[in-house]
This record gives structure tokens, C-alpha cells and sequence, in this order.
């Protein structure tokens, strides 16, 4: 759990104030404001179309605010508001401090480069230039998301869809970001192998300290990796809290139903 | 005879005037890929229509033209974008490197050190050194505004994963003036140290995909690598069979159906000019223009 005050004595990491996103008439996020602190690993959770994926683009700067901005405090410890970012400022925190992983691997790794690549294609683009010490560091991360170092030189189209993800996250972690967006990690996986997944995810994150913004769509997820959560519906947050205060005692009745046709009594 | 029914060296002066100015902006930004609008050639694309384009927006009446083709003047490719200039601009041709102003090649640069009085225009396939693993169009232009380069280093761990050590032969990825990474076109890697610091000016035209990019004179060219893994130009460990040449890069000729084999020099200027200089390899007694051509062609 969160330790209070040690986020009471910190600046938040990443602050949204008022951030909406139309599309032509459909208002896909709305008003959208709150904080995130150093370590806290939010959930965001709604119904498929209340605004999740927008609002993880608006965050991570991918898709430009109708209204409204999101500031994130850099590694010299000033907070930016990420439009003011220049392109290959935004660029570099992409690839440096920030993390993302996709539902589809597809999207976030290069399916037909080995694995060892992937995971090392980020420590390349900052400047290491050291092939063995970028295959050892790569092979570090690859045995650390418990993937078999002998599958190193595999294409990841040749892993299984569990092996991706946890590939994908290595690629990810290699430079340590200090925030990592995740939007729907264990979708389409067996519930094993989403299992599996969460155990990994919920050590990494506790080992790394590292905040996390997880858009999911399954409160058993929330519930295991997320410190607090944020329900949304029709592009607006309509319920914050700690996870197990809004997930065993909603307030709302859009929450309470939510909870109680997803989570087993 | 008749007047010719087209302009000097075949394109109209509009035309010539649109790829000089794309010529010079790619001199002012060197390794940095200009899009022109490349014109239809009475050749097709595989024949290196970029070049001779560039060829044709360069030569001026009192130019010499050189064409070599795999280091061979002598290749039908060659010796048609020879004959098309001759004929279309009436500019003298030559096969001597030290002799030619304008030389057009494709996949080789000359033997013989290259000067300030000398173009060496290069026949691009393709110029996007980045699309082997970014296929986006608009996501590689953007890498190059923003020398996001590390997707280069990429493709080079791959090969060392692969096979050990840097296999990339051909076409081997080289940073320009500190700034763009450019692919010097299918020339093997042996050629990219000639790139460095060349007296010459060098022009590289892709005719089927529009670009056009240039290293000026006495610029900086760097072949990518690793620390642990440094750029080595691969030659054959053996002498040119016919000149002697320890220094030439060498193409690998089969003889015969029984596995023999020999090496000579790409550069078949540079190797005649040796065997007349009194330089002999250990099959120089044999009639060298048959014997090189039988085996290249046949
Ligand atoms: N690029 C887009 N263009 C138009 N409408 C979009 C776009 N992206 C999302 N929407 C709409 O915005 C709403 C929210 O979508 P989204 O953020 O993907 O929801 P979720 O991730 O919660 O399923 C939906 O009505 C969706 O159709
Ligand atoms: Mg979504
Ligand atoms: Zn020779």
C-alpha cells in the first residue's frame, strides 16, 4: 500500500487539470483533473467507450487536449507542461523516463527484430554504444520478466502472446522510467497467463518504485495492482478513491453496478 | 545531320534548373535527402535513371565522362549511359579515373584517389537508410530531423546477434558531417573510408524514389559501429591475380565448373593501368579482358 506520508512530503509526478477531448461532437473525456505522485499506481476503469484509452493519450501526450493540461515534473525536478514540450523533448521522455505498454505487442515492439534488440533499442537511442554491454543489460531485463535468456536472439513473433507482453514491458523498464502508461496489458491473454502477468507487474512495480497509470477495463486488475482508482463513464470521472475504499463500498450507483456484475461476490 | 530533337544531355533546361537546385540544397545540408522531381528517362529505373539525371543537371560541354558499373567500364549498363551522354550532350567519355570530371557509378568508387576538379555521382536504389526497420515514411523523416538514430544501431546488433560480427557488407550506414546518418548506396563497405574527407564532390540521385543527397567536398563520413565491434572495410585476403594489387577491392570470378576460382580488381581502370605500369598477378599472362568478362557476364 501507499505510504501516506511519504506522498504527502513529495510533488506529485504528474498533474491534469481540467483535460477534455472532443471529437467532433463526441466528447470523449471530459474535465478530467488529479495528481499523481511518485510510486502510486492509479487504475483507470470504466465501461468499453467511457474515455479510458483517450484519456491515457491526452496523458501521455500522444493526443493534444481540446482543453485543459497535463504538467509533469522532469528528472531536474521541474515540472513542464507537456504541449510546451518540444518534439524531441517529448520524444526523449518517451523513450527515457516514461514507459507505455500496449494492449496489441504489436504496436509496441518491432515484431520481426530479436528480443535482445528490442529490449536494447532504447539504451542505443540514447547513446550506449557498447554491443556487449547492451546485450548483457538486455539479458538482465529479459531473465527479470522471466523470459528464457536462450530466446534472446527469437523474433518476438515466435513468442506467446504472455511472453510479448512481459517482453514488452523489458523493453520498457530497461531505461527505468520513473512512469509507465499501460493500457489494457492483460487483454486478450488466458487468465492464467494474466495471472502470471500481474504477479510480474505488481513485483516490478513495488521493486522500481515506479508510478503507473493502468487503463483497464477488468477490476480484478485494479484491485491487484492499483493503489487508487478512478471510474469513468461518458468521458467523465464519476468516482475516485483508494482501490479497496471504491471497490468494496462504491458510492456511486454506476460503480456499484460495475463492481458487482465484474467482481465475484 | 539533323538537329538533335532534344536538349543538351537530354533534359530540358526547366528540368535541369529543378535538379541543380535540389543539388545545391542537398550540398548545404550535407547526407540530408532532397526530394526532387525526378523526370522519365528513355531507361528503365534498374539502369539508374537518379544518376543520370544528375548527370545530365551537372555535365557541361567541356566535362569528361566517366561511367562504371560494379567498378567496370565495360558492363552493357555502362557502356549505355556512356553512349546516351556522348550522344545527347557530345561531352568526350573516358575509362581513365584520372582523365574523367563527371563520373556516374553504380555500387563502386574508383580505385585511384579522387580530386577537387572531380564529380562522383552515385546511382541510388534506395536512399532511406532507416527503412530496413522503419517502413513509415513519415516516421523516418522524422528520426532524421530529430537524429533519432538509435534504430541504425539496431539493425547492427542484429547482425552481431546473428552472425557475430558486423555482416552488413553493402550499403553500409555512415553518419555525414555529424549530423545525418545516409546510406551510401550498394557500394561495399571497403569504399566507405573513400568517402571521408574526399577532395571530390559526391552526388547520390534515386530516380524511382525521388531523392537526391550529397557530401560536399573534405567532409567528415563516419561508418556506424560499436566500440566492442568496430567498422572493419571487408577485402578478399589475397593479391589481384592479375595486377598484383594488395590495396584494390577484389570481385571473386569463377574459372571454370570445378570450383576454380580467382580474384581480380573490381576496378578494371585501376587494373589495366596497373598491368600496363608493368604490375603482374600470377595469372597476368592471360588475355585479361576475355578471361574477366567471360567470367563476369558468362
Ligand atoms: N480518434 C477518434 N476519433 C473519433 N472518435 C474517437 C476516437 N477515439 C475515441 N473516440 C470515441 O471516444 C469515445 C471514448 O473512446 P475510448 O477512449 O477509446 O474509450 P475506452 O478506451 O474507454 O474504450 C468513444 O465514443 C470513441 O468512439
Ligand atoms: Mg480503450
Ligand atoms: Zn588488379
Amino acid at each position: 500500500m501507499v505510504d501516506q506520508a511519504a506522498l504527502e512530503n513529495d510533488q506529485p509526478l504528474l498533474v491534469a487539470t481540467s483535460i477534455s477531448k472532443s471529437f467532433g461532437r463526441i466528447a470523449a473525456c471530459r474535465d478530467v483533473s488529479f495528481a499523481l505522485y511518485p510510486g502510486e499506481v492509479l487504475a483507470i476503469v470504466g465501461e468499453s467507450g467511457s474515455g479510458k484509452s483517450t484519456l491515457l493519450q491526452l496523458l501521455s501526450g500522444q493526443l493534444a487536449a481540446s482543453a485543459g493540461h497535463v504538467s509533469y515534473r522532469m528528472r531536474d525536478g521541474v515540472a513542464r507542461d507537456l504541449a510546451s514540450l518540444g518534439e524531441a523533448e517529448r520524444r526523449f521522455l518517451y523513450r527515457t523516463d516514461w514507459g507505455f505498454v500496449h494492449q496489441d505487442p504489436a504496436q509496441g515492439l518491432r515484431m520481426a527484430v530479436s528480443a535482445g534488440a528490442n529490449v536494447g533499442e532504447r539504451l542505443m537511442a540514447v547513446g550506449w554504444n557498447h554491443y556487449g554491454r547492451i546485450r548483457e543489460t538486455a539479458s538482465d531485463w529479459l531473465t527479470r520478466v522471466e523470459i528464457d535468456t536462450a530466446r534472446i536472439d527469437d523474433a518476438p513473433r515466435t513468442y506467446s502472446g504472455g511472453m510479448r507482453q512481459r517482453l514488452q514491458i523489458a523493453r520498457n523498464l530497461v531505461t527505468e522510467p520513473r512512469l509507465v502508461f499501460m493500457d489494457e496489458p492483460t487483454g486478450g491473454l488466458d487468465v492464467s497467463v494474466q495471472a502470471r502477468l500481474l504477479d510480474l507487474l505488481r513485483s516490478l512495480v513495488a521493486e522500481l518504485q515506479l508510478a503507473v497509470i493502468i487503463v483497464t477495463h477488468d477490476l480484478a486488475v485494479a484491485r491487484l495492482l492499483s493503489h487508487r482508482v478512478m471510474v469513468m463513464k461518458g468521458g467523465r470521472v464519476i468516482e475516485t478513491g483508494l482501490t479497496d475504499q471504491v471497490l468494496d463500498d462504491p458510492r456511486e450507483p454506476y460503480t456499484q453496478l460495475l463492481v458487482s456484475s465484474i467482481l465475484p461476490p | 545531320m539533323n538537329a538533335p530533337a532534344y536538349n543538351f544531355a537530354y533534359l530540358d533546361e526547366q528540368t535541369k534548373r529543378m535538379i541543380r537546385r535540389a543539388i545545391l540544397k542537398a550540398i548545404a545540408i550535407p547526407g540530408y535527402q532532397v526530394p526532387f522531381a525526378s523526370r522519365e528517362m528513355p531507361m528503365p529505373y534498374g539502369w539508374g535513371t537518379g544518376g543520370v539525371q544528375v548527370t545530365a543537371a551537372i555535365l557541361g560541354p567541356a566535362d569528361v565522362l566517366k561511367v562504371i558499373d560494379q567498378g567496370s567500364d565495360d558492363t552493357t549498363n555502362a557502356i549505355s549511359i556512356r553512349k546516351f551522354f556522348a550522344k545527347t550532350a557530345g561531352v568526350a567519355t573516358t575509362t581513365a579515373t584520372e582523365d574523367a570530371t563527371v563520373i556516374q557509378t553504380r555500387h563502386r568508387i574508383p580505385e585511384t584517389a579522387l580530386s577537387e576538379n572531380q564529380v562522383l555521382v552515385y546511382q541510388v536504389p534506395i536512399p532511406e537508410p532507416l527503412r530496413f526497420l522503419e517502413p513509415r515514411e513519415t516516421e523516418t523523416r522524422r528520426m532524421h530531423a530529430l537524429a533519432e538514430y538509435g534504430l541504425m544501431h539496431v539493425k547492427l546488433y542484429e547482425d552481431i546477434a546473428r552472425f557475430g560480427h558486423i555482416a552488413t557488407a553493402y550499403a553500409y550506414p555512415v553518419k555525414v558531417n555529424a549530423r545525418y546518418v545516409m546510406d551510401p548506396s550498394p557500394t561495399p563497405k571497403f569504399d566507405n573510408p573513400k568517402m571521408d574527407n574526399c577532395p571530390a564532390l559526391q552526388l547520390f540521385g534515386a530516380g524511382r524514389e525521388k531523392r537526391i543527397y550529397a557530401i560536399p567536398p573534405y567532409t567528415q563520413v563516419v561508418s556506424l559501429d560499436f566500440d566492442d565491434h568496430p567498422f572493419e572495410p571487408y577485402r578478399f585476403n589475397a593479391p589481384c591475380a592479375l595486377c598484383a594489387a594488395e590495396d584494390s577491392y577484389l570481385d571473386e570470378i569463377v574459372t571454370d565448373d570445378k570450383g576454380g576460382r580467382m580474384f581480380v580488381c573490381s576496378d578494371t581502370d585501376y587494373c589495366e593501368s596497373r598491368q600496363a605500369a608493368g604490375h603482374h598477378g600470377s595469372l597476368s599472362a592471360a588475355p585479361y579482358k576475355e578471361k574477366a568478362q567471360g567470367g563476369i557476364n558468362g
